[in-house]
């Protein structure tokens, strides 16, 4: 069986992504996208344990009895969530406390369970690990926009450099997060919208253009 | 009792678990399109958030601390919650018909709800919390105070969020908003309102 890793790609990233789409993992997405910096420190740790999670969920996949697969995958989850927090505490501290209780929290995030249940326990293992990276970078790439975002609203920077004086506090506020988080579902929602319009539109053409075709031929 | 107080106001209002510490934002989200489920899970929430606190709390202090092996607690207290959540289902099937079936579909989802997780890490966090509540020392008694105030701020937030939802629901709504950006807007609204508590 061929993989296609393209469509996978496609669909972790853009039509399927975990954030804007799926609405999955709301929690962190909320509260760490104060600066663009956490987005991209929360993606990546998600991202890792996204990949090792859905490897070794899809190498047992035959070995987990599907009563007790629930519980199978959260002591897989929470195994790598243990690894990623030890290895920050160590190595990278200033992350790990702009992170803090969310860090831990990875375990209940739903798009790690949903990928191991719909995707990982169902493909083998270079799919599922592919799924891993992109499901993981779309997730990544949403938190670190939003944050982005919030960040040069709320307080005038940039990854931490500062551009401007002018900053409006509701961004950095926890009502700023769910407007802008709205916002962004909308906007994502509205170009979807517009992109399956005009494929229907171009395809449209081309019936068209096909039959007419048929007609003088006749 | 000027501590109990203290907990109320800062577990319920100031440091609310939904909109301000985004603590269980799934449920927030997904169980409020009518009241009286709302309330039925944000009451089968703070059960549960009061029990967890009362069991993982001992647990941590008193056997993983002493045998220093606390960077097991994620594994621990996840298999906790899931055990915890499944004997309160049986127990309530068995017990109390009536409130299992009121709360009974709920238990299920609330295993993955971060807000449960998330009081069990938190009332370890001894420095943490004596910052939140202003008091002089960590015991048990704070620990499951403070898991049943944060439910009952879980209970209140959804619930309003479930009347503010039930109207909405009414009005004519651009299609982009439709679904989870309109439910996100009414949510900046419920958080600008417990923002005024930050401000005291």
């Amino acid at each position: 069986m061929k993989t296609n890793f393209k469509k996978i790609a496609v669909d972790g990233v853009v039509k399927q992504n975990p954030t804007l789409k799926l609405v999955l993992g709301t929690c962190p997405t909320l509260a760490l996208t104060t600066l663009a910096m956490n987005g991209i420190g929360m993606g990546l740790a998600v991202t890792f344990v996204l990949i090792c999670s859905n490897v070794l969920v899809s190498l047992l996949r035959k070995a987990i009895p599907s009563q007790v697969r629930i519980p199978a995958f959260v002591l897989i989850i929470a195994t790598f969530v243990t690894i990623v927090r030890l290895v920050l505490e160590k190595f990278m501290p200033d992350l790990y406390d702009s992170l803090g209780l969310y860090l831990p929290l990875i375990v209940v995030n739903c798009v790690i369970l949903a990928r191991a249940e719909s995707f990982a326990s169902k493909n083998p293992v270079l799919a599922s690990a592919a799924d891993g990276l992109f499901m993981g970078l779309g997730f990544t790439v949403a938190l670190t926009l939003m944050g982005a975002v919030r960040e040069i609203l709320g307080a005038g920077a940039i990854f931490g450099v500062k551009l401007w004086d002018f900053q409006i506090a509701f961004f950095a506020s926890s009502a700023g997060a769910f407007f802008t988080y709205a916002i962004f579902i909308a906007i994502f929602c509205l170009i979807e919208n517009i992109i399956s319009k005009n494929k229907k539109r171009k395809e449209f053409a081309l019936a068209t253009a096909y039959t007419s075709s048929n007609t003088e031929v006749k | 009792m000027a501590e109990l107080i203290l907990i109320i106001v800062s577990a319920v209002f100031i440091n609310n678990f939904v909109v301000v510490q985004f603590l269980g934002i799934c449920p927030f989200l997904g169980v409020s399109k009518d009241m009286k489920s709302a309330l039925g899970m944000g009451l089968a929430v703070t059960f549960v958030m009061a029990i967890t606190c009362l069991i993982t709390y001992p647990i941590y202090t008193l056997i993983l601390v002493p045998l220093g092996i606390e960077f097991l607690e994620i594994i621990v207290f996840i298999f906790i919650i899931a055990a915890i959540v499944q004997m309160i289902e049986m127990a309530l099937k068995k017990f109390s018909p009536t409130l299992y079936n009121a709360m009974g579909i709920y238990l299920p989802l609330i295993t993955t709800n971060c807000a449960v997780l998330g009081v069990a890490e938190l009332v370890i966090d001894e420095a943490q919390m004596i910052g939140l509540l202003g008091i002089t020392s960590m015991n048990l008694g704070y620990a499951v105070l403070y898991g049943l105030f944060a439910g009952l701020g879980f209970t209140l937030a959804i619930v309003v969020m479930s009347g503010l939802r039930e109207r909405v629901a009414k009005l004519p709504i651009a299609k982009p908003l439709k679904g989870f950006p309109i439910a996100m807007i009414c949510a900046c609204f419920i958080a600008m309102a417990f923002y005024v508590f930050a401000l005291i």
